[in-house]
């Protein structure tokens, strides 16, 4: 009886039913169906794969490294590029761990500002993972009026950063300036103008029969097995276990705002879709209830030896020059201690476990990177599938290759 | 739960030999040896519902002589939303620790990336390869020996700020 040893796993399958020869399949490192540098070499049997083995890193930039000799302001420009679909929650989340090592408090109008921004982001990375998902399916037109829409989101990261895509977005203790008008007037245009559009490429997918029989079933994972492979956000949510970090352990004041989580029940491609459209809805409600609620006060706390002053107070008052040359030239003294900070990132529990020994930078800074912790799976969740399905299943698991390369 | 019941329940568990302490942050640590891992794991997993592994990273203080590397494991009660962190020290000349892959099987790519960036060895591991380095390098590059800029370089000496 001959067996094939799957080697990442060590799970073993039998052979003997296939006929005809076994072929070795290159797909990746770069094919325009796997939306990233990933590389997969499988074993197939025409059509059926019969074992894969992912070979990862093609894009490692060692930011943990890097982070080792960086002030703790300069890091958010590396967590941009981790998932930079959805770089706002990354900064975001980085601002919040050394805030909570240095034990700043922000205030409420800050904690709401950064839901408004983080949940515009889930809804710019969910937009992208579920378009590629139609488009691997062959339905290309959603893709294109949901990055019309995206586009939209990065116009309102562009009136509070002035960049697009790796945002460094906000400052540790808050924002470097408030939302002003023209945010609001396109904010306001986008929830009046995104559901509708939102829904129609809702009416588009979800309940297409076409859409349904091809994704249905596609590389499903149970929830034991997903835990036991440390899953985390909509994938987590897929396979039926409602872990979501916003909710679990609520951070900058999720837990005024009123959201449902969902959760599928297969974990198959189809369920990871649907979670995240319903996602997209939930986000959109927390948009409009921080909006309404949004407390009066400053757009940042009162920290002057983390948070740049006044560039016109820096050339008038003694303290704002030693501050603004002390940010600048990194010399802000932390805390020594270590924490372990969470988010919710918009593929799954995005952690930052830093280690301070009091010094200028981090004395070690690990990324919990959710991609990295659940694409190991993906072997399993292929296997005995077809190879349509693999390229399915690897767009709905939302794997984005610089936050599994870190 | 909460840290005292879990602390009472590891101090049990490993008859008072393991170091419990709260941070300042309100996160249990567990300083345990390599020797305890299996044991306390197996208690906090089966008995305790520590059923999700969140992270595993190692960290390198190379003036701590016999205690050079520390494995850092964070454990989560999912459904009592319970966090704890475990640490075991490790001796640069006895740099083994057993595997989390038979308790968990996400440990699988965590621990591979700990011995691609530290070297540190967990026996047991069905395929300790490399992961994100290239499989031909003969070095572990976050541990501290290794700066990140060439040392030798003398056009960017800065007198007033030692870097």
């Amino acid at each position: 009886m001959s067996e094939l040893i799957i080697k990442s796993t060590g799970q073993m399958i039998s052979t003997e039913t296939i006929d005809g020869d076994i072929a070795t399949l290159n797909l990746g490192p770069t094919h325009p169906a796997t939306h990233g540098v990933f590389q997969n070499i499988l074993k197939v049997d025409g059509e059926r794969i019969l074992s894969a083995e992912p070979t990862i890193g093609y894009i490692h930039r060692a930011f943990e490294k890097l982070a080792e000799r960086r002030p703790y302001n300069q890091i958010a420009t590396i967590t941009d590029r981790l998932n930079y679909c959805s770089s706002p929650i990354n900064n975001i989340g980085w601002y919040m761990t050394v805030e909570k090592l240095a034990g700043i408090e922000v205030p409420k109008r800050v904690d709401y500002m950064r839901v408004i921004l983080m949940e515009l982001a889930r809804i710019a990375d969910h937009l992208v993972c579920n378009s590629v998902i139609a488009v691997d399916t062959g339905a290309l037109t959603g893709f294109t009026y949901m990055f019309q829409e995206r586009e939209k989101i990065y116009e309102l990261y562009e009136e509070i950063c002035g960049a697009r895509l790796t945002t460094n977005l906000g400052r540790i203790g808050g924002f470097e300036r408030d939302f002003n008008d023209i945010f609001h007037a396109k904010l306001n245009a986008f929830l009046k103008e995104f559901p509708a559009n939102f829904e129609e490429f809702d009416r588009l997918l979800t309940r297409n029969r076409i859409f349904m029989d091809r994704v249905i079933g596609a590389g499903p994972i149970t929830a034991e097995r997903a835990v036991e492979y440390s899953f985390s956000g909509p994938n987590l949510r897929a396979a039926g276990l409602d872990y979501d970090v916003r909710v679990m352990n609520p951070y900058s004041s999720y837990q005024d705002f009123d959201f449902d989580i969902p959760v599928g029940k297969d974990g198959d491609t189809y369920d990871r879709f649907v979670v995240r459209q319903e996602e997209i809805r939930q986000s959109l409600s927390i948009i409009r209830q921080a909006l309404d609620k949004m407390p009066a006060g400053d757009f940042h706390a009162n920290v002057p030896e983390f948070y740049l002053p006044p560039k016109e107070e820096v050339y008038r008052s003694m303290e704002s020059l030693i501050y603004h040359f002390k940010i600048v030239m990194g010399e802000t003294t932390i805390p020594a201690g270590e924490v372990y900070y969470s988010v919710e990132g918009a593929n799954g529990e995005l952690g930052y476990y830093l280690v301070s020994d009091g010094g200028r930078t981090p004395y070690r800074l690990h990324f919990r990177r959710p991609c990295f912790i659940y694409y190991q799976a993906y072997p399993e969740m292929i296997v005995d599938s077809v190879l349509s399905d693999a390229i399915l299943t690897m767009s709905s698991m939302n794997v984005i290759a610089g936050e599994l390369d870190a | 739960m909460n840290n005292e019941i879990l602390t009472a329940f590891i101090n049990e568990h490993t008859s008072n030999s393991a170091v419990c302490s709260v941070d300042h942050y309100g996160m249990l640590n567990v300083n345990i040896n390599a020797d305890q891992l299996i044991d306390l794991v197996d208690g906090l997993k089966n008995k305790q519902g520590f059923i999700y592994l969140t992270d595993i990273c190692a960290s390198h203080y190379p003036e701590k002589v016999g205690a050079e590397f520390e494995v850092i494991y964070h454990l989560h009660n999912l459904i009592e939303n319970q966090r704890v962190r475990l640490k075991v020290a490790l001796a640069e000349s006895n740099i083994n620790i057993p595997t989390l892959t038979v308790h968990f099987v996400g440990a699988n790519w965590m621990e591979r990336e700990t011995f691609d960036f530290y070297g540190v060895n967990f026996v047991g591991h069905p395929d300790l390869r490399r992961i994100l380095n290239m499989d031909d390098m003969d070095y572990h590059p976050l541990r501290k020996q290794y700066a990140l800029e060439d040392e030798t370089r003398t056009d960017k000496n800065d007198t007033f700020f030692g870097r």
